[in-house]
């Protein structure tokens, strides 16, 4: 992958891109449904208000199961670069579930299916969350310093 | 059939975090990172999949249902409140301390990163406390929350 789309990321960003919009639209067409993927993992967890369990499950099954065909294809590794500090980890993965349920939805559900659908709820949101993740940068890497 | 389509739109969309880059924290860190190694080809992404998702489900609500199953199930709240605010607000911290969102952070388990199993795990904490927290005042399906 990155031999492929290392000499312009601009394209493979954008190809990545319309395959996320894709993946929404023929999950709404078919389905119905709008591909929020906190939606989808937070109602894995109880009380169970529809019938739509098997189908999240499948598709977070997807999302688990493509880089590992990925690499097995292409026989080269999935580089992720990410920090190893546990605190920071547990502090951060508490804030982005709790803030997603209570927002109703994160990056893909507000970020890309509602502000698709100019649903005014998703831009405010999406808005928001933007704003306050540069502004965390910001104060980790050139505030704190790290 | 519902269940299939789920998966395949699962790896679609996996396929898009892993080609794009999303899947990996730290250029997401970079691409919030403006006054610093700012990194913007995901703007690319994000721009991408909105356009392609606000184009395709114009296509598919062309139908009066879906193709599989018996409506659309879009999303009724119109309130901005704190709690929508707030909760996109407290994401964003999250998102920004770490760069992992719901979906990236799933996808890059299939890696073993042992960050990626910490910080999923700390998310389905922080999911389970927003939805204990939901339930007595809301009462109605949470499908209609994004």
């Amino acid at each position: 992958m990155d031999q492929i789309f290392a000499a312009n990321s601009t394209l493979a960003a954008t190809i990545g891109g319309v395959l996320i919009g894709l993946s929404a639209v023929l999950l709404m067409a078919t389905t119905g449904r709008i591909a929020g993927i906190s939606g989808f993992v937070s109602r894995l967890l109880p009380p169970y208000t529809d019938d739509g369990f098997l189908a999240r499950i499948a598709f977070i099954a997807g999302l688990v199961a493509a880089p590992l065909i990925y690499s097995f294809a292409t026989g080269s590794g999935i580089g992720i670069s990410v920090s190893s500090s546990v605190p920071l980890l547990i502090a951060a993965g508490l804030l982005v579930g709790f803030g997603a349920v209570r927002g109703g939805g994160c990056t893909s559900g507000h970020g890309v299916c509602g502000i698709a659908r100019l649903s005014p709820r998703s831009i405010v949101a999406t808005l928001v969350f933007m704003a306050t993740a540069v502004a965390t940068v910001f104060i980790a890497r050139h505030v704190i310093g790290g | 059939m519902q269940i299939m389509i789920s998966f395949v739109a699962g790896l679609l969309f996996s396929l898009g975090l892993l080609i794009s880059g999303l899947i990996n924290p730290a250029k997401v860190q970079n691409f919030l990172d403006l006054a610093g190694t700012w990194d913007p080809s995901l703007a690319f992404t994000m721009a991408a999949a909105i356009a392609t998702t606000t184009i395709g489900y114009r296509l598919a609500f062309r139908n009066s249902r879906p193709l599989f199953a018996d409506a659309f199930q879009l999303p009724i709240a119109k309130a901005i409140d704190v709690r929508l605010v707030g909760g996109a607000a407290v994401f964003g911290i999250g998102w920004g301390l770490i760069g992992f969102c719901p979906g990236p952070a799933v996808a890059a388990l299939s890696t073993g990163s042992t960050s990626a199993f910490i910080f999923v795990g700390a998310m389905l904490a922080g999911m389970f406390l927003a939805r204990t927290l939901e339930r007595p005042s809301s009462p109605s399906a949470p499908q209609t929350k994004i």
